[in-house]
């Protein structure tokens, strides 16, 4: 996809494998993407689509043992981070990618006062010392809406939503250029995601950052992106604007996603759950990931991956009965 | 937090009065009688029988245990059968010496305990971890009576470097610390690293790298602290378990700490100490044990907020 | 209908490949073999040890002749200061720690476990009573405890089991209380009292059998130490008394020779670090085998 400005993040041909007792997990196969500066791109796929460990590979946090990143490159800014040395990594980290992980209740330290978790990202990544940092710490807790005298408390003294809140905050501490939002409402009840949602969406345009987020909630993708990749089994199989995706959208698994939300506009008797489940990721099918599932499968499907397919500038889909359409 | 510390000092008293029961039926049925012990094996029939009247001993069991425990609650624990010496006196002149030697296998034990485990964490089946686990298991394994043995036949009788027993300068806390020291370490060693595998995998920890933290300080400032409260334990332990003397290491050393001189106490059936010596082990244990809970809140401030 | 059964069948599979699972991976674990295979080692040849030596013209037959003599082909740990043959002493004492091992944590585990089951599945005010019973035997030392009774009862093998078996009630009490109450609230349990099951049943069927994998370690770990402090009562003259061979005792024999003869303080401590080895490492299989966090 071209931008009008400058590529961010393009993300070529990246695969990420664990290796267990049960055997090889493929998490990530072959998955490319870029995003624009500015721009949101939703990541969205079931549970163990290999969405957060796209995440974790691009700030190369992929425990190892037993993960690896085994293939592909992640420019970021025109330079492959894949290459950077660990310690220019590490200052890469949190100043110009930073993460917001999904569960708020587990990702902060329970022994560190919340200021002192802020303040301790900003003393790392910009020259500042101790007293300074806390004071700019307690700057980002108001800006997220949390009183800045609250700083000496520890986690536990938070809700959930109030501890996102905080997370965030230390997320956008340092203006990141990139900003990984993994999930980052899924554990809150559902009168606060809408709240934190639209704080992220506000701070993100004030703050002109551009921001990967990863969700199974297609209702957040059309309310916040721009761009959308639909991840299967490890690989995106369907990559296109916010537009396309939600108007067009091609691709069997895809179209599953769409039709196992309930809508407004048409009266359905019941929603059409995708049937099947997740393939075991140590033991994929052969051919397409997703044969097993789908409705519209051929011969073909079983035995070769198909291709990523160009529909147009802005769409791509990996299926074969797409293949038509554009070689017309 | 104060409220906490009474709450627990009282709940104390109850601790103390049911060891002492425990303590006073165990000697009331050892056998041996009392009023031959102090007069010695020459002692006349009817000397021993005055002397049994005069201390009360043919009282029945419950008039003998409210006699002691009214006295006992006074602080008076009676005299020593064997040096009629003043019990507390007694065991306050020995505590010392087994104070100086706790307080000297602990440290040893958490400064080679505490990183060792760190880093066979951090560096999981490594080399390092695989031979460290291998002695620190050893080191739990092996019984300090034996390995002190073992360490006077090398460095007393064979080398005649070191002091085989007693006390006296630094020279003579080497081999005693060193026993005391090694299986603490490696029972140290041990839950350090057990619990910060456990804290490695937490989420909190990979936020810290998100963050860019250099990754010395993800391992010393980020999950050693979580990591802290079963290490606080385990010393802990150690501490008040060697605070209550001690009993072999001692023995082996000849040192005059309480664990010694409960033992000769034991032996010689010397009833009142017996009852003020294991009395006053279960008072510092039960401190050291509320010392550690009060730590714990220092370091977690979640236990904290439990603790009003 | 053929649907269901084949369900059935692979959950009955599933529940032996627990079982299954759990055996494999005390198996895969290197270290909980070399524990087993001593161990194994240690108890074949204490329940030998009559086909390997004499009791009573080897073990307690003193030879002042041959006394304290190094390891030689005749006798390969020695003699001691009686003339006895060392090896022959070990195997005889190693019928005794591992039986007063074996019994005093049968004795703490079922008296612990019962007041511990008790405590925690009634509560309340039982609990407390009991769970205070055991913060006051938990204040003393238990090796000073042990030390205690041992005197009172005087020495013999049956008054050691005893002794060290009494002194260990309470840390068996507070586990299995401890997992009875993380138990006793989940949902399965709720299940077998709303379809009418007795206290008693629901006990012994449900809550029990889900406390194992705590009592297992604990009791494997346990022998360690109850082997621990007979060979220490031994050593400061409160165990069994000589000429029986005591691994302890025959330590402390040892004491008055270190110049002369090495080995005879040496050997029974190796037996006994090796036993509590063996024991530790069989212990920490078995808790990693047991350990729910590693079945994913």
């Amino acid at each position: 996809m071209e931008c009008k400005h400058d590529n961010l993040l393009q993300i070529e041909d990246l695969s990420i494998q664990y290796k267990t007792g049960e055997g090889i997990v493929r998490a990530v196969n072959g998955v490319s993407f870029s995003l624009c500066k500015g721009q949101t791109m939703g990541l969205v796929g079931e549970t163990g689509a290999g969405k957060t460990t796209t995440a974790l590979g691009i700030l190369r946090l992929i425990p190892d043992p037993p993960g690896k990143i085994v293939g592909g490159k992640i420019y970021f800014n025109g330079e492959n981070l894949l290459q950077k040395p660990d310690g220019m990594m590490r200052l890469i980290r949190g100043s110009q990618i930073s993460m917001i992980f999904q569960d708020p209740m587990t990702s902060l330290n329970p022994v560190m006062t919340v200021g002192e978790q802020i303040a301790e990202v900003i003393e790392i990544h910009e020259a500042l010392g101790k007293k300074e940092s806390l004071e700019k710490a307690k700057k980002m807790l108001e800006m997220v809406g949390i009183p800045g005298s609250r700083h000496s408390d520890y986690p536990h003294q938070f809700s959930g939503g109030m501890k996102q809140r905080v997370v965030i905050a230390m997320a956008l501490a340092c203006d990141p250029q990139l900003l990984i939002a993994d999930e980052p409402t899924t554990a809150l009840d559902v009168t606060i995601q809408a709240q934190v949602l639209d704080m992220m969406n506000q701070l993100k345009k004030e703050l002109n950052t551009s921001m990967i987020l990863i969700t199974h909630d297609l209702g957040v993708v059309a309310e916040v992106c721009d761009t959308v990749a639909i991840m299967y089994a490890g690989e995106i199989v369907e990559y296109g604007s916010i537009q396309e995706i939600f108007e067009n959208p091609k691709h069997p698994y895809t179209i599953g996603l769409f039709q196992s939300l309930p809508s407004l506009d048409v009266d359905t008797d019941r929603l059409k759950p995708i049937s099947g489940m997740m393939p075991d990721p140590t033991n994929l099918p052969t051919g397409c990931a997703f044969h097993p599932r789908c409705s519209q499968r051929c011969e073909k499907c079983t035995s070769m991956a198909p291709p990523m397919v160009n529909l147009s500038e802005d769409h791509q889909v990996r299926c074969f009965l797409c293949e038509d359409v554009s070689e017309q | 937090m104060y409220k906490y510390i009474i709450k627990r000092l009282a709940l104390l008293l109850p601790v103390l009065i049911g060891v002492s029961f425990i303590v006073f039926t165990i000697m009331y049925f050892t056998p041996g009688d009392p009023a031959q012990i102090i007069l010695g094996e020459n002692a006349t029939e009817e000397a021993l029988a005055n002397l049994r009247e005069e201390m009360g001993l043919n009282d029945s069991f419950f008039v003998q245990y409210s006699r002691f425990i009214i006295n006992a609650v006074q602080g008076d624990f009676g005299r020593s059968y064997q040096s009629n010496r003043v019990v507390f006196d007694e065991i306050f002149s020995r505590f010392p010496a087994t104070l100086q030697l706790a307080g000297i296998g602990v440290l040893l034990s958490v400064l080679i305990g505490i990183p060792v485990g760190v880093i066979s964490a951090t560096k999981q089946y490594s080399f390092f971890d695989n031979t460290t686990m291998v002695f620190a298991l050893i080191g739990v394994s092996m019984p300090n009576f034996w390995q002190g043995l073992m360490l006077i036949m090398l460095f007393s009788v064979w080398l005649g470097i070191l002091p085989s027993g007693g006390y006296g300068d630094w020279t003579y806390f080497i081999l005693p610390a060193i026993t005391l020291g090694t299986s603490s370490a490696g029972s140290i060693a041990r839950m350090t690293r057990s619990s910060m595998l456990e804290v490695i995998r937490q989420d909190y920890i990979r936020t810290a790298r998100a963050k860019g933290v250099l990754e010395k300080n993800v391992v010393y400032k980020h999950a050693l602290k979580n990591a802290l409260i079963p290490i606080i334990t385990v010393v802990g332990l150690q501490f008040g378990y060697l605070l209550g003397g001690a009993v072999l290491t001692e023995t082996v050393f000849s040192w005059p700490g309480i664990g010694r001189l409960l033992v000769d106490s034991i032996k010689q059936k010397d009833t009142p100490m017996v009852q003020g010596l294991v009395v006053f082990i279960a008072v510092t244990f039960s401190i050291v044990n509320l010392c550690i809970d009060i730590l714990y809140s220092y370091v977690d401030p979640r236990i904290k907020s439990q603790y009003k | 209908m053929q649907g269901i059964t084949s369900e059935l069948h692979t959950g009955r599979a599933k529940k032996r490949s627990l079982w299954l699972d759990i055996g494999i991976r005390v198996i895969k674990n290197k270290a909980a073999m070399v524990g087993f295979v001593i161990l194994a080692v240690l108890i074949l040849l204490a329940l030998f040890a009559d086909v390997i030596a004499d009791y009573d013209t080897v073990v307690i037959q003193q030879d002042l002749a041959n006394m304290n003599q190094g390891p030689s082909l005749e006798h390969i740990l020695g003699t001691d200061e009686f003339g006895r043959d060392i090896f022959a002493r070990i195997i005889h004492g190693g019928r005794i720690s591992l039986a007063v091992g074996l019994v005093s944590v049968c004795f703490s585990l079922v008296v612990g476990g019962i007041l511990g089951a008790l405590a925690g599945y009634y509560g309340g005010r039982f609990d407390n009573i009991i769970m205070r019973c055991m913060d006051i035997f938990l204040a003393i030392p238990s090796i000073l405890l042990a030390m205690a009774i041992v005197t009172a009862l005087g020495s013999s093998l049956l008054n050691l089991m005893i002794a060290v078996g009494i002194s260990n009630i309470p840390s068996y009490a507070r586990i299995v209380r401890a997992s009875v109450l993380t138990i006793k609230d989940q949902e399965f349990i709720e299940a077998a009292r709303a379809i009418g099951g007795n206290d008693f049943r629901i006990i012994m069927r449900h809550i029990l059998p889900n406390t194992l994998a705590p009592v297992i370690v604990q009791a494997t770990l346990g022998v360690a130490g109850a082997i621990l402090s007979t060979a220490s009562l031994s050593f400061i003259g409160l165990g069994i008394q000589p000429p029986a061979p005591e691994w302890g005792a025959m330590l402390s024999n040892g004491r008055t020779y270190l110049r002369s003869a090495w080995h005879v303080a040496t050997f029974p401590g190796i037996f006994i670090m090796v036993t509590i080895l063996s024991l530790n490492l069989l212990g920490d299989g078995l808790r990693d085998a047991l350990d729910p966090k590693l079945k994913q």
